[in-house]
């Protein structure tokens, strides 16, 4: 349990800077995807790219985070896990959202058909399922609902290798992970900050959540002491 | 006054196995049950896939139709097996005694696979006579299938049934938990079987390259099971 | 001196923001039977379950004869547990039971430990094959104890055992409870019936909202009176 907290904090300076930095970062990030040479054969449309590679990207991070705070929750009985494991879980639920939207958008106009049951595609929808699956648990799972969610996020974790290199065992439609090391020059820039800049806003988000979190449980602590002190008064 | 010397893992596994399959056994009522409902989901397939028969599809469908009702045969023998330790609280008992959590997971994982594979063996010959399928051309390689194919499912139903076994929202959760995680099994086993059943394709490749997928995907999940199937099931 | 002691050392329990145990010290000692009493949702049931190893306190720790008394088969081997469900197998019959939880327990000389104890729950004489589903409430209760009493534990947990039970059942199960701290066993009884554990108790601990209100040792017993007022007493808010 915590000591006695002696200041109260609103906004964290450290998360401000952060904020900052990741504005700046989408602000040089969209300027460098504008000036990024369109590509041949499908023009503007391509642009997409700099946006649902981020999230995909996202989508896997936040899924192997949760399942990391799953274990030490799981294995451990670390609260912080457990908080780690909650925020992360959103997260992957909304990048997870703007993959999938953002990938049939893009699909329609370079396969012609929004979607296609391939590895890629099905895996991924699958890992957003399963941490959709996390939220619903944790909320009416009943009383072992941190556990049964944990159990649930190690078993998406095993997931993540099968999106991530099912195009490369699979003969698929969706382009290879290769492609990132051919982009030119003003694409590969591009690609870079915008993954960047996303990244960042992951960890503003991440770290804006985990603080709703501690606060919580800092609430908790801060009930129990003052039950404590009436009792001691009582 | 008390033990012998302590068994050992597998022994505590058999027990577990063998009881609940002891209890399972003595009302042939399970057997009937789920045989009868599992072969009333193939028809059900059978009548609303009726339009789409084409002779080529024929293997495909039939193969995606026996494992459709696999699953839910699954669901069924999880409820049996796990579910049912619910009334009375023997659970509670279960897990005072002295037998390690993961034999508890590997007896139940065994008691559920096999409920389910004698229901399946039921399927496959349904499924064979309905949709004109050669069920009975590679025997060992279905046999292997429906083993790995059941063996996935099943190690990861016991997980969240036993996780389950005391929340509200049982029989809404299962279905959303455990689908995600058991489709891959699904297509892969579905994948393989559709190539088995096939009369006119000698091709068996592609059944061995599933059929890996399927060994890989059940030793991980297993492993998995084992490793979480204790604190998933202890109290907190 | 603390040789088979069970001793609750400062448990704390809670589930998020409640508090089901606060600072909870206890003493048990061994040929005594200890009455757990105190209102609904007192948090009785919690420490039995964590006294059973099956439940984990948030903070502090349980100690048998000094040593940590935690999850580990070695300890389940000394508990007995009766609770309100009987915790058997409803398909099976009383033989049958006990046959799998003489495997599981590993006994030896299985069935005629389990012939003494049906005869001593006085379920010898019932139909071999009956499952125990068809067995009336006293006679579940009574399979219950075979049960828990079967492999020869030192520890035993009564959670409500004599809720929906006959006046006889309740007589019965006082007789036993006596009889099992007669020959050494440590007996914890959690009950509402203030008159049951007036019966059996030489130990009585309040519990209320989460917190020792009362412990108090009476090695002659309690009369039912003094259950009451020690009861009231305790109940009171100061």
């Amino acid at each position: 349990m915590s000591p006695m907290p002696t200041e109260t904090r609103s906004t964290s300076p450290k998360l401000l800077a952060t904020c900052a930095i990741t504005a700046i970062l989408f602000v040089i990030a969209c300027k460098a995807i504008a000036d990024a040479p369109r590509e041949i054969t499908m023009g503007l449309v391509q642009k997409i790219f700099y946006f649902h590679v981020p999230c995909a990207w996202l989508l896997m991070l936040s899924t192997l985070v949760c399942a990391g705070g799953s274990v030490a929750y799981l294995f451990g009985g670390s609260e912080r896990g457990d908080r780690v494991a909650v925020a992360s879980s959103e997260l992957g639920v909304v990048f997870g959202l703007c993959v999938l939207v953002s990938g049939p958008l893009w699909a329609k106009a370079a396969w012609g058909v929004y979607w296609q049951w391939e590895a890629r595609l099905t895996s991924s929808l699958l890992l957003w399922l399963m941490l959709v699956a996390y939220v619903l648990a944790r909320r009416y799972g009943g009383a072992a609902a941190r556990r049964l969610a944990a159990a649930l996020a190690l078993f998406a974790a095993i997931d993540i290798p099968l999106v991530y290199f099912s195009v490369r065992f699979f003969r698929s439609i969706h382009p290879s992970n290769t492609v990132v090391s051919t982009l030119v020059p003003g694409m590969r820039g591009a690609f870079w900050l915008s993954l960047l800049a996303f990244t960042a806003l992951w960890w503003v988000l991440f770290s804006t959540r985990m603080a709703t979190e501690n606060a919580y449980a800092r609430l908790v602590d801060l009930e129990i002491l003052l039950d404590q002190a009436e009792e001691k008064n009582a | 006054m008390t033990g012998s010397p302590h068994p050992s893992f597998w022994r505590y596994t058999a027990l577990i196995a063998i009881k609940d399959l002891r209890i399972e056994g003595r009302s042939r009522e399970v057997l009937y049950t789920m045989g009868f409902s599992a072969a009333l989901v193939v028809l059900v397939f059978s009548f609303a896939l009726a339009s789409a028969t084409d002779p080529a599809q024929g293997p495909i469908t039939a193969a995606g139709v026996l494992w459709a009702a696999t699953l839910f045969t699954g669901t069924v023998a999880l409820a049996r097996v796990l579910d049912r330790e619910r009334e009375n609280e023997s659970i509670r008992s279960l897990l005072l005694s002295p037998a390690p959590r993961a034999a508890i997971y590997a007896g139940k994982l065994i008691a559920t696979s096999t409920l389910m594979l004698a229901v399946e063996i039921l399927l496959t010959v349904l499924v064979g006579v309905l949709f004109s399928a050669g069920v009975f051309a590679h025997l060992g390689w279905l046999a292997l299938v429906l083993v790995l194919g059941t063996l996935g499912f099943a190690s990861t139903g016991v997980v969240f049934s036993a996780a389950l076994l005391r929340s509200r929202s049982r029989e809404a959760l299962l279905g959303a938990l455990l689908f995600p995680i058991v489709i891959p099994v699904l297509l892969a086993a579905s994948r393989a079987t559709a190539c088995l059943f096939d009369p006119l394709s000698p091709d068996l490749e592609p059944v061995a390259f599933w059929t890996r997928f399927l060994l890989a995907t059940d030793v991980i999940y297993i492993a998995l099971g084992l490793w979480v199937f204790e604190p998933v099931v202890s109290g907190e | 001196m603390n040789e088979r002691h069970l001793r609750v050392a400062k448990v704390c329990k809670s589930y998020g923001r409640q508090r089901a145990l606060v600072d909870v010290s206890l003493t048990f000692a061994p040929g005594q039977v200890a009455a757990i009493v105190g209102p609904n949702g007192a948090g009785k049931t919690t420490l039995l379950g964590i006294l059973s190893t099956l439940a984990k306190p948030t903070s502090g720790e349980i100690l048998l004869a000094d040593q940590p008394f935690i999850r580990d088969p070695a300890a389940r081997r000394t508990i007995g547990y009766v609770g309100h469900e009987p915790g058997v197998y409803p398909d099976l019959s009383a033989r049958q039971n006990l046959r799998i939880f003489a495997s599981l327990y590993a006994l030896t000389d299985a069935e005629t430990r389990i012939t003494a104890m049906l005869e001593r729950v006085d379920l010898a004489d019932v139909r071999s094959d009956l499952p125990a589903r068809a067995y009336s409430r006293g006679m579940l209760q009574r399979l219950a104890l075979a049960r828990a009493l079967l492999h020869g534990p030192k520890i035993l947990l009564f959670d409500e055992p004599s809720s929906a039970l006959d006046p006889v059942g309740v007589r019965w199960l006082s007789e036993e409870l006596l009889r099992e701290r007669d020959a050494g066993s440590l007996v914890i009884l959690v009950t509402h019936d203030l008159d049951a554990a007036a019966q059996v108790a030489g130990h009585l601990v309040v519990i209320r909202r989460g917190r020792v209100a009362m412990d108090r040792t009476e090695p002659s017993g309690f009369s039912a009176t003094q259950v009451r007022a020690l009861y009231e007493e305790a109940l009171r808010d100061r």
